[in-house]
């Protein structure tokens, strides 16, 4: 099937966090997207008044973007709240590119917020209820990927050390990052000896839980040109839904990943050999593995020996997460956005300690569910288009 | 002519699942072919054709995926995606040895254990050795 959207169309101009970690008592998640929206807005020199477009997606919100319209007296001529976990915002960058290609609007706002560590995940985050899964008492949503990295382990000889390298790269990415959650140096003794979550998955291989949001601003690859950073094209999409409960993915060692990865690098015309950054979303250390073998950073079952000498940390042979990721540097519940906000970054040269030299090509993979939907955004800067 | 609206459903495929079970009888669903589908529906999805209608299993299978989760001042347990020997996969726990021995590849046997407090009964295995 032959990619409908137009490589390099539209592009990314403007990203920006909200307040992040542990926010301001009493804040809601519409206060973070507003805040993020303003930032984004004022990065690429645009305002409130050039929005024709709203995207936003959040856990704790029903009716995001009607949310985010009253409280910014918004009243776009599109939007779009597209849910489908922490991949929802790379659905919306391909959403947003196919509007402004149509002319359904021109200037896009991309939203997202979450409180739920000030708030409590107990309280963010309602169980759902599955009649099949439930009675079994699976630590949700951390049992889903355990019972992924058990497979990927038994199938490939995957060791849990290889896993802790992957909690030890993001660390030390986080260490070049001032934004990040996470101050302090990590060992892989540390992480096999902290707490066990769901075996093999102890706390060091999950995502934090912080509080956080953002924004995203996307507009026509022309006007982008007249903005006030370098534009970030969009050069590839692609998403894929392979299930919604972890019992009913077909292959626990293979994600969509390998599918929405395809759509976005022939969209691109480009493979994982011209891809100078990778920023893939690690809710646990075991999708980070998956992610680089279905992405075709290395053959499936090798994730683990790949990552195994540093290949990943900072200095190593490939970047991967250079904002320190889910795992060391903020995950609010659905982490998607600021995958793309890192590739953004690393492609205008805007990482100081942590940027990689010469970033042309970057790839942002987003992660929802339980690897349930995976979605894919291929970027690149002026050189590329 | 007049048409005439189709009947509801009189149960749903969890109800039905679950009368099976307190039969004692793991029961599953196939199409037309004969294709195997877990977990229950009131249609049949995409790549398989015709109605559905439940088949009782024989009961085995193999632990394809398995996590052991021990919670603070709890004992510890374990959850396990199991492939029947019908060609279906279901969540459940393998019971009567320690969570920390069972492993991937094991033979196992299905149980029923009864409904208790939210949860109607649901299949439970044991290491088909110890059975």
């Amino acid at each position: 099937m032959k990619p409908t959207l137009r490589r390099g169309a539209a592009a990314i101009v403007g990203v920006a966090e909200s307040d992040l970690g542990e926010v301001a008592a009493g804040m809601s998640v519409i206060d973070l997207m507003a805040q993020g929206a303003q930032r984004a807005l004022a990065d690429c020199g645009l305002g409130l008044a050039d929005v024709d477009g709203v995207f936003a997606a959040a856990g704790q919100s029903r009716m995001p973007s009607t949310a985010l319209c009253e409280y910014l007296q918004l009243t776009p001529r599109y939007q779009d709240c597209t849910m489908m976990g922490g991949s929802s915002f790379m659905t919306h960058v391909a959403h947003a590119q196919a509007a402004i290609e149509a002319g359904l609007c021109e200037v896009a706002v991309i939203a997202y917020g979450s409180t739920q560590r000030s708030a409590g995940r107990s309280n963010t985050a309602p169980r759902e209820v599955n009649p099949y899964e439930t009675p079994y008492r699976p630590v949700t949503p951390a049992s889903a990927y355990a019972l992924a990295a058990s497979r990927h382990m038994h199938q490939y000889g995957t060791t849990r050390e290889q896993l802790a390298q992957i909690a030890v790269a993001a660390r030390g990415w986080a260490l070049l990052n001032p934004a990040a959650w996470e101050k302090t140096p990590l060992t892989v003794e540390q992480v096999l000896g902290s707490r066990l979550v769901s075996s093999p998955l102890t706390v060091r291989d999950c995502c934090l839980v912080t509080d956080g949001g953002g924004a995203l601003v996307m507009t026509s690859a022309e006007r982008a040109r007249t903005l006030r950073k370098p534009p970030t094209f969009v050069l590839g999409t692609g998403e894929t839904i392979s299930h919604q409960n972890i019992s009913s993915m077909p292959d626990l060692t293979v994600t969509g990943a390998a599918s929405s990865g395809a759509q976005a690098y022939a969209m691109a015309g480009l493979t994982s050999r011209d891809i100078d950054v990778v920023m893939v979303y690690d809710a646990f250390t075991i999708t980070t593995l998956l992610f680089l073998e279905d992405l075709g950073f290395c053959p499936k079952g090798e994730g683990g020996r790949f990552v195994a000498d540093g290949a990943i940390a900072p200095g190593g042979r490939l970047p991967v997460n250079t904002n320190g990721g889910g795992l060391s540097y903020c995950h609010p519940g659905m982490y998607g956005l600021f995958v793309l906000m890192e590739a953004v970054r690393q492609l205008r040269g805007e990482c100081s300690a942590r940027q990689v030299p010469g970033c042309e090509t970057a790839i942002a993979h987003g992660n929802g569910g339980v690897l349930s939907s995976q979605s894919t955004v291929v970027l690149g800067n002026a050189s590329t288009v | 002519m007049t048409t005439h609206p189709t009947p509801s459903l009189e149960t749903s495929p969890l109800e039905q699942y679950r009368s099976h079970l307190s039969r004692g009888e793991l029961a599953y669903q196939v199409d037309d072919h004969g294709r195997p589908l877990f977990y229950p529906r009131v249609v049949a999805p995409a790549g398989y054709e015709g109605e559905l209608r439940w088949v009782a299993s024989k009961g085995l299978g193999v632990v394809y995926a398995a996590t052991v989760i021990a919670p603070k001042g709890e004992p510890a347990y374990n959850v396990v995606l199991v492939d029947m020997d019908e060609g279906f996969r279901l969540m459940s726990r393998v019971e009567s040895i320690p969570p920390e021995q069972v492993r991937i590849g094991m033979r196992v046997k299905a149980r029923i254990h009864p409904a208790e407090e939210n949860d109607g009964p649901y299949p439970v295995f044991d290491p088909v050795d110890a059975a």
